[in-house]
């Protein structure tokens, strides 16, 4: 199955990722944007989906520090 | 004695610290592969970028078939010093509390940085004066805690390249034999190149390996 990892920084943990990235915006003359986080996305093709929490916790993302989210492609 | 330096695809800073090594005893490189220690007395995992630095710094090195001899040599109590991206690698390895997220500032930064010896009676920096001048070299260097941690190092007010967390330089772990810290000790060991106060953290290892010599006998 194709499934697609969302990885997103905790909340509370400074983005300055996120914030750069906000800042950029109005530059280019958006406006009306606020809380930009930036975070990854892993996309794989697994058998066994009941191994995907395990991933995550133990490889694809470190819990201390981001989020994850496991959608269906 | 021998200290081991860990030499990961990507590492970068495995010779000087080896050098840095040599200065106060014997220093074997050690492949990332072998899942043997050579019988070394305390190991240095060194800076650089193991594996690319792919998915997060550390992340996937912390895998590597000479990690699992690591975390068993850590947990029978031997001494083990993580230098930046070994810092990162170790807290990954859940030898270590916390994790190393990127600079406040979001840029590499590379400068000396003053450095306050919060605890001077680790196995790593009981040769160490007060304070220390060492330089940083980093991106992902901004260390974060959610829980409290013993901490041996900290940037001088000032001093912070990064934003870390109360200022944290360097942690050791609740046994006090694992040390992580974001300053280079290994590139500051001659005077050429503007302090030796590096120095001082391999001699503490030394003067440490060598009082558990004295025990066991």
């Amino acid at each position: 199955m194709r499934v697609r990892v969302l990885i997103r920084p905790k909340a509370g943990i400074l983005d300055p990722q996120g914030q750069a990235v906000e800042r950029a915006l109005p530059a280019l003359g958006f406006s009306g944007v606020e809380n930009v986080h930036v975070g990854r996305l892993v996309e794989l093709d697994v058998d066994d989906t009941a191994q995907l929490p395990s991933m995550c916790e133990r490889l694809l993302t470190n819990p201390l520090i981001e989020d994850y989210e496991i959608v269906n492609v | 004695m021998k200290f081991g330096v860990i030499r990961f695809p990507g590492t970068c800073d495995d010779v000087d610290a080896q050098l840095a090594a040599q200065r106060v005893g014997d220093a074997e490189l050690l492949w990332h592969r072998d899942r043997d220690l050579k019988g070394v007395d305390a190991v240095i995992v060194p800076g650089g970028f193991s594996y690319g630095d792919y998915l997060r710094a550390g992340a996937i090195a912390r895998f590597a078939p000479v990690m699992e001899e690591v975390i068993e040599f850590a947990h029978a109590g031997g001494l083990v010093l993580g230098i930046c991206n070994g810092f990162q690698i170790l807290c990954e390895a859940g030898l270590l509390p916390g994790a190393l997220l990127i600079n406040d500032h979001l840029k590499f930064v590379f400068r000396q940085v003053n450095l306050e010896v919060v605890d001077p009676n680790t196995p790593f920096t009981r040769e160490c004066p007060p304070t220390l001048s060492i330089p940083v070299k980093h991106t992902t260097g901004r260390y974060y805690t959610p829980t409290p941690v013993q901490v041996v190092l900290r940037y001088a007010p000032g001093n912070n390249p990064n934003g870390s967390q109360d200022d944290i330089a360097g942690v050791v772990n609740n046994a006090g034999n694992v040390f992580g810290l974001m300053p280079h000790p290994e590139h500051a060991v001659d005077l050429l190149t503007g302090s030796e106060d590096g120095l001082r953290i391999f001699e503490s290892i030394r003067t440490a390996v060598g009082e558990r010599v004295k025990v066991t006998v």
